[in-house]
Formats: C-alpha cells, sequence, structure tokens
C-alpha cells in the first residue's frame, strides 16, 4: 500500500518536543565558545542626514569590544558607480542599485525608523544594550514621506540623484472602451494595508571568521542564497564562506536570503575576529525585518445586469518602504493574478512602486497574489451587490470553464488545470449556504443586534513562479541500507523531514526511519534554491523523486549484475525493499547488499529538478462573521475552506499549511495592521501594540478536500504553503461587510477593526437618513 | 547577586547581574535553550515555564526571583524517556510547524490543565491567548490541549 496520501505524524517533532529545537541563539557549538553580543545602534528618526557620530563614551563602558560604524567600513569595495541606468528598476526580485542602492550601515542619510547607523560589540548581554545608549548620532532631520500618496505628491525626495521617489513604473493604459457599453460600472479604492510578517523567531545570526573562511549561522529560507548575497556584499568567493541554516522559528518570506543586519553582523566578525552573535528584539524586528502587503489599489469594474462582468481595471501603488528590496516583483505578481478566477474580456492591470520613509516591504506569505484575490474577490461583491445578485451566482456566472485549460489569462499567465465552480459548489454545501442566508434573514428581519455576515471568495494563485530555477537533490543509499536526502530547500516548520522520507520510502521501500534528511549547509548543500512561493513539495519534492528514480535504475542494473539475471527480470518490491529476480522469492537483496556491491560503497544520484511551468491552485472559501452592529466588534464565527493543490502527499502537513494560512488571512481581515504616524514613527513596534492574532480570536476550521493534478511535474502537486491566506482574506472582509450591507455599507477596508465597522455603519445610517 | 534555583529538579547556583532575566538564567546559565524569546513586552508567551508548578513568562521573572524556587522547563517535562501526555497530544495532532513558541505552548496547556482538568474548546482558546503562534492558525494546538485533557481523564 502506498504511504502517499496517508496521514503520518511529523519524524521532526519528538525533538522538538522534548529537547526544543536549536535556533541560531540555541547553538553550543564550540565555534561560538565565548562568542561576543552584537547590538545595533538604530535611527530614532524617519528621515534624516547624519551629522555626526560620537563613540567615545560606548567605547569606554566595561565588556565594549568595539563600535564600529561606516567608517570601519574600509575593507569592502565602494559601491558600484550609478551608471545612470536607473538601477535596474525591472520586475525581477531584486534590490535595486544605482540611485536606489541600500548600504549596509546608514552612510550620510537614513531613511527609516530602526535603520542600521552603528553596532556596538560586547563580551555580555546586557553590557550591549547600555553601550548602545551611550552612541551619540546628531540627526539633522529632512521631510517625511509616508504612504503611497505623499510618496506620489511630496517634493522631498528619499533619493534626490533618482529625481523622483518612483523606482519602477508600469501603468494600466487607461482605455475606457470596454467599459462604455456596460450597464453598471463601480470605482472603489481599496487599501491593502501593511502588515508585519513576524516568524515567532526574529532574525538571528552567529559568525566566526577563521583561517580565511566565514562561517554564518543564519536563520533563513535558504543557505545558498544567503552565501551568494555575502559573495557578494563582502568579496569573496563561494568557497571562502560557509552558510548553515539550523532550525527555523518560521520565515513567511522575510527570511528568504539576508538582510544587511546579518550581512554586517558577518562583516563585523571578520573585521574584529570575534566569533559574534545576534537575535533581534521583537522592537527591532517590527520596524527592522521586512513587511508586506502595503499597496493601494484603484479599481473600476464593468458588467451588465445579467452578472456578467465585461471589464476590470486595476491600477497598483506598491509601498516599497524607504529601499526597493523587490523592485517592481509583488506588484507585477498581483496584476498578473489581478483577474482571478473569472472569464473576462477585458482586464487592464498596471503599477507604480514608490519609495517612503518606512521599514522595507519584501515577500510576506503569498507575496503579491493575495493582494490581487482580495481586491477582485472585493470588486466581484461590490458589483454583485450594485446589481443585487447573490455573490455566488455571480462568480459562478464568470468561471473560467473547466474545458478552456489551459488558460492564458488577458495578464499573461497561462493557468495549468482548475475546477472553479466545482470547489465553490463543495464549499457552499459543506457551509450550509442556504440556511446560512436564511439566518442572515431572520436577524436582518429581528434587527438585531448582532448580525450575520456570509463572505465568499474563490480564488487561484500561482506557486513556483520561478518554477525553471527548480530544485536540488542529492539521495545516496549506504551499503548499511539507510538513506539520506541532501535537499535544497529548506524547510522552517513545513515538514520536510517527513514528506521527503515518505518519497523514498514509496519509491525505494526504505522505511522512513532510515531515511535522514540533511539541508540549510552550503557545505553539504553547496547548490539549492529554497523554500518559499509554495514551491517546495513541487520542485524539491519532483527533485527528491527523480534521484530516487535513478538511484532505483543503477541499483537495478547492479542487483542484476548480482543476481547474473537480465535487468528487464530484475525488480524491487517497495513493500519490503527488497531485490529480486521476478517469480523467484529465492532471490533477494536488500538495499545494504546492492548499495556494497558498488565501487564506492554507495548508491548516489545527484539531480536538480526544473519545471517549465508554475502551478496554479485553486478554491473557494466561505466565512462566517457575527457583527455587533453597537460596537463593531467582529467575531469570525465560522471558516469553511476547498483548498485545491493537486495530489496530498501527507494530509497532517497540507491541512497544518491551510490553517496557518487562514490564520493569517483572518489576521489581515480583522486586526493586523502596521502604523506610522505623520513623522513616520513606528506606532507598532512591540506586541503590544501591533494585534497579532491569538487563539481566542479564532474558531476551528472546516476543511473540504480536493485535489485537481497538475501535468508540469511528476508528482502532480501544486503548492499549499499560501493558500489558505490568499483564500481567507476576502472571504473574511467580505463577511465583515456583507454583516453590515443591509445597513447601507458597501466597503471597509482591512484591517475592519471594531472602530471601522462603527464608523463605517455610523457614516452609512448619516447617508441614508439625509 | 548569587542565586540558587531547582531547575528540573537539579540545583543550579550562580552569580548573576542583578538584572538578569529569568529566561536568560536558564538559557545562558543553565543551559537550557528549549525556552525561546520571542518579545520583549510578555506578550508573546514563548518563554512560558513552571514557578513552582504555575506557569509564568520568565522574561518577566528575575532570576532573582525565582531564587530559592523550582522551575521546570520543557527539557524537564518528559519522565523515563516517556513524554508528557501534552506532548505526546502536540505530536499526534500536529500541534507544532517551526516549533519555536511550542516549549511555551506546552508549558501553559500543561498549567492550564492542572487548573482545569476538562476545558470546553472555548476556555482552551481562552487560556492560550497570551500565547502566540505564527505557524499552525492554532487550530491543532487547540486539539493537542484537547486531547490531551481527554488523555488525562482516562490515565487519571
Amino acid at each position: 500500500m502506498s504511504i502517499l496520501g496517508t496521514r503520518v505524524i511529523r519524524t521532526e517533532d519528538p525533538r522538538l518536543l522534548t529537547a526544543g529545537g536549536v535556533y541560531v541563539d540555541d547553538l553550543r557549538t564550540p565555534e561560538l565558545d565565548g562568542a561576543a553580543r552584537l547590538t545595533f545602534v538604530r535611527s530614532p528618526v524617519a528621515h534624516a542626514r547624519i551629522t555626526g557620530i560620537d563613540t567615545s563614551a560606548a567605547v569606554s563602558e566595561p565588556g565594549v569590544v568595539a563600535v564600529l560604524t561606516v567608517q570601519d567600513m574600509t575593507d569592502l569595495a565602494p559601491p558600484p558607480p550609478d551608471d545612470g541606468s536607473g538601477g535596474g528598476g525591472g520586475e525581477a526580485p531584486m534590490p535595486l542599485g544605482g540611485p536606489w542602492a541600500e548600504p549596509l550601515l546608514a552612510v550620510d542619510t537614513v531613511r527609516f525608523v530602526g535603520e542600521p547607523v552603528a553596532v556596538v560589540i560586547t563580551d555580555g548581554r546586557y553590557q550591549g544594550e547600555d553601550a548602545a545608549d551611550l552612541v551619540t548620532v546628531d540627526y539633522d532631520p529632512l521631510p517625511v514621506v509616508i504612504g503611497p500618496d505623499a510618496a506620489l505628491t511630496s517634493e522631498s525626495l528619499l533619493f534626490p540623484a533618482a529625481g523622483s521617489n518612483v523606482p519602477v513604473t508600469k501603468e494600466a493604459p487607461a482605455d475606457d472602451a470596454p467599459f462604455d457599453g456596460c450597464e453598471v460600472v463601480i470605482e472603489q479604492e481599496i487599501v491593502n494595508q501593511r502588515l508585519a510578517c513576524m516568524p515567532m523567531e526574529g532574525r538571528a545570526t552567529a559568525a566566526t571568521f577563521e583561517n580565511g573562511k566565514l562561517t554564518v549561522w543564519h536563520s533563513s529560507q535558504n543557505a545558498q542564497l544567503c552565501r551568494l548575497i555575502l559573495c557578494m556584499a563582502l568579496g569573496m568567493a563561494p568557497e571562502q564562506i560557509r552558510v548553515v541554516v539550523p532550525d527555523v522559528g518560521g520565515g513567511f518570506g522575510a527570511k528568504v536570503g539576508i538582510d544587511r543586519d546579518a550581512i554586517i553582523v558577518a562583516w563585523a566578525a571578520r573585521k574584529t575576529g570575534r566569533a559574534l552573535r545576534w537575535a533581534e528584539t521583537r522592537s527591532e524586528n517590527l520596524v527592522g525585518m521586512t513587511q508586506g502587503r502595503a499597496q493601494l489599489h484603484h479599481i473600476k469594474i464593468g458588467g451588465n445586469r445579467d452578472g456578467k462582468i465585461l471589464a476590470y481595471r486595476i491600477g497598483v501603488i506598491q509601498d516599497s518602504g524607504a529601499y526597493s528590496r523587490m523592485g517592481g516583483f509583488l506588484p507585477m505578481l498581483t496584476c498578473l493574478m489581478s483577474p482571478g478566477v473569472y472569464d473576462i474580456p477585458a482586464v487592464q492591470a498596471g503599477y507604480r512602486a514608490v519609495v517612503t520613509n518606512s521599514t522595507p516591504i519584501s515577500a510576506y506569505r503569498g507575496a503579491g497574489r493575495p493582494e490581487a484575490a482580495a481586491t477582485i474577490e472585493r470588486a466581484v461583491d461590490l458589483f454583485a451587490a450594485e446589481i443585487g445578485m447573490d455573490p455566488a451566482e455571480v462568480r459562478r456566472r464568470n468561471f473560467i470553464a473547466p474545458d478552456k485549460f489551459p488558460f492564458a489569462t488577458k495578464t499573461g499567465a497561462l493557468y495549468d488545470s482548475g475546477r472553479y465552480e466545482e470547489a465553490l459548489d463543495k464549499v457552499l454545501a459543506g457551509a450550509g449556504y442556504p440556511e446560512l442566508r436564511k439566518e442572515q434573514e431572520r436577524r436582518r428581519a429581528n434587527g438585531d443586534v448582532r448580525q450575520l455576515g456570509i463572505g465568499i471568495s474563490t480564488y487561484v494563485e500561482i506557486t513556483a513562479a520561478d518554477a525553471a530555477a527548480g530544485e536540488t537533490a542529492k539521495l545516496e543509499v549506504s551499503d548499511d541500507g539507510t538513506a539520506t536526502v541532501f535537499t535544497g530547500s529548506s524547510p522552517h516548520g513545513q515538514g520536510h523531514y517527513t514528506a521527503w522520507a515518505m518519497l523514498v520510502q514509496e519509491e525505494l521501500g526504505i522505511p522512513m526511519d532510515k531515511v535522514t534528511v540533511v539541508h540549510g549547509d552550503t557545505d553539504l548543500v553547496p547548490v539549492g534554491v529554497g523554500t518559499y512561493a509554495s514551491r517546495s513539495l513541487q520542485l524539491g519534492g519532483s527533485a527528491v523523486y527523480k534521484a530516487a528514480v535513478e538511484v532505483k535504475d543503477e541499483a537495478r542494473r547492479q542487483a542484476a549484475d548480482m543476481l547474473e539475471a537480465a535487468e528487464a527480470d530484475v525488480v524491487l518490491d517497495t513493500a519490503t525493499g527488497q531485490w529480486q529476480v521476478r517469480g523467484d522469492p529465492d532471490t533477494s537483496l536488500s538495499w545494504g547488499q546492492v548499495a556494497g556491491h558498488t565501487s564506492g560503497g554507495s548508491l548516489i544520484a545527484d539531480v536538480s529538478f526544473t519545471a517549465d511551468l508554475p502551478t496554479f491552485p485553486f478554491g473557494a472559501h466561505v466565512s462566517v462573521v457575527e457583527v455587533d452592529t453597537e460596537t463593531g466588534k467582529v467575531t469570525l464565527l465560522r471558516h469553511v475552506t476547498v483548498d485545491d493543490a493537486g495530489p496530498v502527499l501527507n494530509p497532517v502537513l497540507a491541512e497544518g499549511q491551510r490553517h496557518g494560512g487562514i490564520a493569517q488571512g483572518a489576521a489581515q481581515a480583522l486586526l493586523e495592521e502596521v502604523l506610522y504616524d505623520a513623522d513616520g514613527n513606528p506606532l507598532t513596534s512591540t506586541l503590544a501594540d501591533y494585534a497579532a492574532i491569538t487563539a481566542a480570536e479564532l474558531p476551528s476550521y472546516e476543511l473540504i478536500a480536493s485535489e485537481t493534478p497538475t501535468t508540469v511535474n511528476p508528482l502532480g502537486v501544486k503548492g499549499i504553503g499560501e493558500a489558505g491566506t490568499i483564500g481567507a482574506t476576502p472571504a473574511i472582509q467580505n463577511a465583515v461587510i456583507d454583516a453590515v450591507a443591509h445597513l447601507g455599507v458597501r466597503h471597509i477596508d482591512m484591517p475592519t477593526t471594531p472602530q471601522r465597522v462603527w464608523t463605517a455603519i455610523n457614516e452609512a445610517q448619516k447617508a441614508s437618513n439625509q | 547577586m548569587k542565586v540558587d534555583l531547582t531547575v528540573n529538579g537539579k540545583d543550579v547556583t550562580a552569580d548573576v547581574e542583578d538584572r538578569m532575566l529569568l529566561v536568560h538564567f536558564l538559557r545562558d546559565v543553565a543551559n537550557l535553550t528549549a525556552t525561546n524569546v520571542g518579545c520583549d513586552t510578555t506578550s508573546c508567551g514563548a518563554c512560558t515555564v513552571l514557578l513552582d508548578g504555575e506557569s509564568v513568562k520568565s522574561c518577566t521573572v528575575l532570576a532573582a526571583q525565582a531564587s530559592g524556587h523550582e522551575v521546570t522547563t520543557l527539557e524537564g517535562l518528559a519522565s523515563d524517556g516517556e513524554m508528557h501526555p501534552v506532548q505526546r497530544a502536540f505530536h499526534q495532532e500536529h500541534g507544532l510547524q517551526c516549533g519555536f513558541c511550542t516549549p511555551g505552548m506546552v508549558m501553559a496547556i500543561v498549567s492550564m490543565l492542572k487548573e482545569n482538568p476538562h476545558p470546553t474548546e472555548e476556555q482552551v482558546r481562552q487560556g492560550l491567548e497570551g500565547n502566540l503562534c505564527r505557524c499552525t492558525g492554532y487550530h491543532n494546538i487547540v486539539r493537542a490541549a484537547l486531547a490531551a485533557a481527554d488523555e488525562e481523564k482516562v490515565t487519571a
């Protein structure tokens, strides 16, 4: 019986549950014995010229090893001169250079609260905080730019040499013709607010420099990219740097690669020759770690009263924060996925990316796609409300039909497979949609204080968008019968140890408990891409599968030789892991015997798997909320989902991904928002201020299975890591608005906090009384 | 100042700074690193341990305050190589992903079930309001707590 598709609990858990994980700051490796602590001096102002830094008081503090500023970075090559090309303002997920370039330690200007200005290195933990307070920095304030509108209109420029605050522009053609024939046209401004990624483990780095080799332990989603970035930043060759990623306490996109802060730690270890440790505090994390979303959308949707949508336009303004770490990548993805699951004859999508005096924006669970889904799903609901049709019915009338796949969208995506109406039918049945509508009618008729809201979203997303970059796997079967998988994919909670071992057991019949998974060490896995963009199973898993097939082919040749049989007659019994001559159970060779027959004593396949195309998981969510119309308080009562990412390798893991995704979607819809005042001071820089969602604000979720395979990889799988977030966010926002729609409310931006909901109800009532 | 704690049944004595937090004492002095630091405002609960059997956030207790008292961390929960029912339930119910909040979650639930051996789902959710998790959406953590309560009921 196949192990794939069965509920296997995780092999990594007993260690995490009894000893705890070994995260960067937990490392007690001998190389880090006596390591000094590094503490950052960060800018307390959002935009200023630095006119002086006085480190003298700090240097004489007890325990201080060194205080370093940009003046000490004389061992680094100066940034390349601005070649006038604009800094490469394209759509690759890369930091912009040229006039927009981000330094390591601040040079002469700070551009957001939290920007690293100096570092203090001390023997002890608390000494660092004391000494950092004694570094005096003189700031000459500059006018602050906060929010996308200000970026476009302000005379204050973050990078005067660039000449504007807009590094990347790809605007939509403003062609009104498709809207002219529509019976109904709606325009709306929609905010997709800035969020903190907030992995429970913040950023953490340790580094040593010995005998010309830099070793960097870093909490990251991909060790190999860290090494590449470190090579470029520090002017070193790959063989001079080893990056080790131990257990990682969550990433969610913010730990792809390595930030400037961590590069500074590595540089300081090389500079001082001391082993160093840095683990940021949460207050540092909430201003220093990249944040997500931060888009402003202007939309226009047009169609007829029969429910058919004929035209859709979206203009995105991406707040990139102070430094453009992703160029136009995030809003490009938003535009690519903007029409969602709908077959709309005319779609116009474009964007501008702007810089503001705030924490840089990068990928956060979904990275551009939740924004697309949130807005098209809101737009469809606005349209449905305007024509007075059930939002489920409007969706049904506009879905891409199942016989149209592969489907080329107007925005340039090629959807591989999808059964959108079936997903909607399943979720409506699971939720008991007609009964919910009846209950809603009853409460409305009664004028209940607590009104019921039912929100729907139907979504499609793109996973493994960089499918061509692929993933690596090396599989080694030793003469003791054990297998080791070296994977370029890099788990931080997803369960790769379990999943990869399941794939090996399935193909080779080597039991899971004899399979070891190695990742995240550039000495052991020099080439790899990493875990992000819901790519692990479809690329990393397919690579493991490919390696297993190659190992099996080689083993068959060896076994045939040992058994003096034709290769075609030698078979593997995957139930027992024994090689046999077909029909002759007396001939039997174990994996260990076959591996021992090779010249090297082991069977090895070292592969890379690439896919020609990304995949497009889809699904449908129904959310049920209760809104207290007197206080505006929203209670999420139920959340029902269909998330179809193809065949499920292990339902335990896939459901876990969906659960976590739903909670992060609910967090955006209901509670979370990073806020700044007009001077660029962060108002949410601790967990006492940032409303991270808790168990008390969430229900248990109701998950419905659905599996539509793809043909672009041998496992038939798509990504599941971000689906929950993409589907949940609009369903919950739509539910909140649906609960108060009968009071005249047509839109509430996220997060739908009590204050926002209360205000919307009251403004609608005022308007209806006039 | 000199402090003397019993940590997971063992005596740990050290001369520490007056201001040393219990969590740093556990991690840096006792070298017990399961207890994590997830915030600096007593909001996240990653550092939850038992102090004389009751859950506390060890980032908000001084090592000096814990001197003369008994501390239990995740490392001290299993006995004779057998996982505690709450640990076992986390494994069975997939109550953890990245594992960073897990030690605090497990200790908080151990304490919660001691106070209320048969909680409802709602009580579990309210009881865990001070423990943040970013991976699991809490669904399976809540299930693990309820499953552990059931198991303890059976074995009690």
